[in-house]
């Protein structure tokens, strides 16, 4: 006879392991399915953790919680072929507790987040590839995995399989994605002396950077690259829309070593060995590729929801707390007895009325605009640095002159209605 | 009913680890720690004389606290118990006092439920030594049998077993009286991908662990680094081929390269191929 248990999660990542760990307090019996060796050792991120969504499943985490860096500084740079223009803030206030946010490295933090489940009575089973959900009488009834015998059931299943979410793809609940819907980010974990990291980024100890590049760090494809601080190793990383990568005909490595090669960056990584090559795919869709989240006792968390906001590199913090609203939906049913997807509908009405389904749809037209209007990141970034250059280097010339000179370099008139179009329809996008 | 325990331990993956250019020793911190690839089949052939005899399989393994980990990957073979002995006065031990620790341990589980066979592994990745197997055999006073590659029979009745061991041009086949001690070679089996109820049952096992103080006549002089004679002279990592000359070019420039340096060296080949 197979073992039965309240729930089954599959997939230990921040939305599965969220999820486990509440239902786990709540008095849940759960099992925590894991492909990987361990949970970390397939996930992937640039490495920013933020602290609320994370506090709101373990308060005060960050006194145990194996992190890297608090951010105390977040730069921004808008970089052309040889140059660079930056602006950022940097605030003591996120130097100390409650802290904004912190630098991770995923292998060694998912890990204590999945032990800290396992604490509350979670059953973890790493190695296990989740093959499908049993469906009967159309209700998800339990999965089948990989391994001999190896059939289980549950009142509920909980689809925290990550982007590309065959589970969920296989019940129907969303469609393969298209290649402007999914981006793909490789990085690389670079090791550096702790000190070192620490001058060259003005940082005390215990004090990180993150900084964000756009424009030549992707070669003028929509996407973003990423420079991170940790403990004693740098994350570099770039990620770009597939749709990008395949119109321009470059691999993803090529764009990693390009970035890693530019002059704007190359300096921060003088001197770096290479410690570990990663790549995953964010779901980028926004709130238009979303498919369905909900159905006969199966519930859909995470980037298996494509719960992500590329604009503010947020996904983690999406994901735990649709994790954990699953769960307090899940405890709910099991008061009720009521597993229908009439009843975990609430998770949905829930998720889209927190802060999740409110960013989801501010940003729901961001990606494609950016995807079908490339003058953003391949003109206008170049042409700010352009402006800012010749304002800033002293000729002789007057500050007059100067204006004038960069004015005409915008353009024609023409031109000019047109870039005032483009940052009015952006202002439209991002409001 | 056949008690089989299978000794097994917790090694640095030796494939991936680095070393310490300095100090010429293993970066234990570089890679994973993982259970003995030897062990895997040492515990999967105590598993299978189960299944065809009946009977427990119990693992056994000196080792800090976590190496339970390996413990559990031998529940999820489908080992019934595990038996750690944990303890830093254990720490530091050559193969004399690691056999001499185990043996202990042998005893002590022998009282709970007398034990009719041990099986080891071959040897260990991180010590390629084969020394703890008979070493253990020798103190238990009962045959060892090494390079087994085949259990024929075992027949706890009357009390012997029947093994294929692998020598230089083939293999000779054995009886020995039990109790006895066998080590492995990897051909013996191959281990399938565990069930989930065993995955689901190592998750959930917690072993026995005993320090040295739940062992009982134990001379402690014999243990952990004290009770270690072996002295390591030296470490070095086998040097690096040198020389050899590399082609350049592309590839057909490489071939026509090639074709000529071997025309220029045929003297190396004459002769050869020939009855």
């Amino acid at each position: 006879m197979a073992e039965r248990f309240d729930c089954i999660v599959v997939g230990a990542g921040p939305a599965g392991i969220s999820c486990a760990f509440e239902l786990a307090k709540g008095g849940a019996s759960v099992l925590l399915l894991e492909r990987g060796e361990y949970p970390g050792s397939k996930n992937v991120m640039g490495g920013v953790l933020y602290r609320k969504m994370m506090e709101d499943v373990i308060p005060g985490f960050y006194k145990e919680a194996p992190l890297e860096r608090p951010i105390v500084e977040q730069r921004f740079m808008m970089m052309d072929k040889e140059s660079a223009v930056t602006f950022g803030y940097k605030g003591m206030e996120w130097g100390q507790e409650p802290y904004n946010n912190f630098t991770v490295l995923r292998a060694k933090f998912d890990q204590w987040f999945a032990s800290k489940a396992v604490e509350q009575g979670a059953i973890l089973v790493n190695e296990t590839v989740v093959t499908q959900c049993i469906v009967e009488e159309g209700r998800v009834v339990g999965v089948r995995t990989d391994r001999p015998d190896g059939d289980i059931y549950a009142d509920v299943v909980v689809l925290a399989d990550g982007v590309n979410s065959l589970l969920a793809k296989s019940l129907g609940f969303h469609k393969e994605y298209r290649p402007d819907e999914v981006a793909l980010a490789t990085m690389e974990v670079l090791k550096l002396d702790k000190k070192t990291i620490e001058e060259r980024f003005n940082l005390e100890p215990n004090q990180g950077c993150t900084i964000e590049l756009f424009g030549d760090a992707t070669k003028g494809i929509l996407g973003t690259g990423f420079l991170y601080t940790n403990k004693d190793t740098l994350s570099i990383g770039v990620g770009t829309l597939l749709s990008g990568l395949i119109k321009h005909k470059i691999k993803p490595y090529e764009l990693l070593e390009y970035v890693k090669n530019h002059p704007m960056i190359r300096p921060y990584l003088h001197g770096s060995d290479q410690q570990e090559y990663l790549a995953h795919l964010i779901p980028e869709g926004g709130y238009k590729s979303m498919g369905r989240v909900v159905g006969n006792g199966v519930i859909v968390v995470g980037d298996a929801a494509q719960l992500v906001n590329a604009i503010h590199r947020e996904g983690s913090n999406l994901a735990m707390t649709s994790g954990r609203i699953a769960a307090e939906t899940i405890l709910l049913a099991m008061e009720a007895e009521d597993f229908s997807e009439a009843l975990l509908d609430r998770y949905r009405v829930k998720l889209m009325e927190s802060f999740v389904g409110q960013d989801m749809k501010k940003y729901k037209d961001s990606t494609h605009h950016f995807d079908k209007f490339p003058q953003y990141f391949d003109q206008y970034i170049p042409m700010m640095n352009r402006a800012a250059s010749q304002m800033f280097t002293v000729d002789g010339s007057s500050k007059w002159e100067k204006q004038k000179k960069i004015w005409k370099e915008v353009g024609t008139a023409r031109e000019k209605i047109k870039i005032a179009r483009d940052a009015y329809r952006a202002w439209r996008v991002m409001k | 009913m056949l008690h089989i325990v299978a000794c097994i331990k917790q090694v640095p993956d030796t494939k991936i680890i680095k070393m310490n250019p300095k100090t010429n020793t293993m970066d234990r911190a570089s890679a994973p720690a993982i259970l003995n690839p030897y062990d895997e089949h040492a515990v999967e052939e105590a598993v299978r004389i189960r299944e065809r005899y009946g009977g427990t399989v119990s693992v056994l393994t000196m080792g800090p606290p976590p190496a339970v980990k390996a413990i559990k990957k031998c529940i999820a073979i489908g080992a019934d118990e595990g038996y750690m002995i944990s303890d830093r006065k254990f720490a530091g031990a050559d193969t004399l006092a690691t056999s001499y620790a185990l043996t202990k341990a042998l005893e002590k589980i022998s009282q709970i439920k007398p034990v009719d066979l041990v099986i080891c592994g071959k040897m260990t990745i991180d010590g390629d030594t084969g020394q703890v197997g008979p070493g253990i055999a020798r103190r238990l006073d009962i045959p060892p049998l090494t390079s087994v590659k085949k259990v024929e029979e075992v027949n706890k009745q009357d009390g012997y077993v029947i093994v294929h061991r692998k020598i230089e041009d083939g293999h000779e086949v054995i009886q020995s009286s039990l109790p006895c001690l066998l080590s492995v070679e990897k051909e013996i089996n191959e281990v399938p991908y565990a069930s989930f109820p065993n995955m689901l049952k190592a998750t959930r096992y917690d072993p026995h662990i005993w320090s040295v103080d739940d062992l009982e006549d134990v001379d402690i002089k014999q243990l952990g680094l004290k009770g270690s004679p072996t002295i390591v002279a030296k470490v070095w990592a086998p040097p690096k081929p040198e020389g050899g000359k590399v082609l350049e070019g592309n590839p057909a420039e490489k071939v026509e390269q090639l074709i000529s340096v071997l025309l220029e060296r045929k003297e190396l080949f004459e002769g050869r191929g020939r009855a």
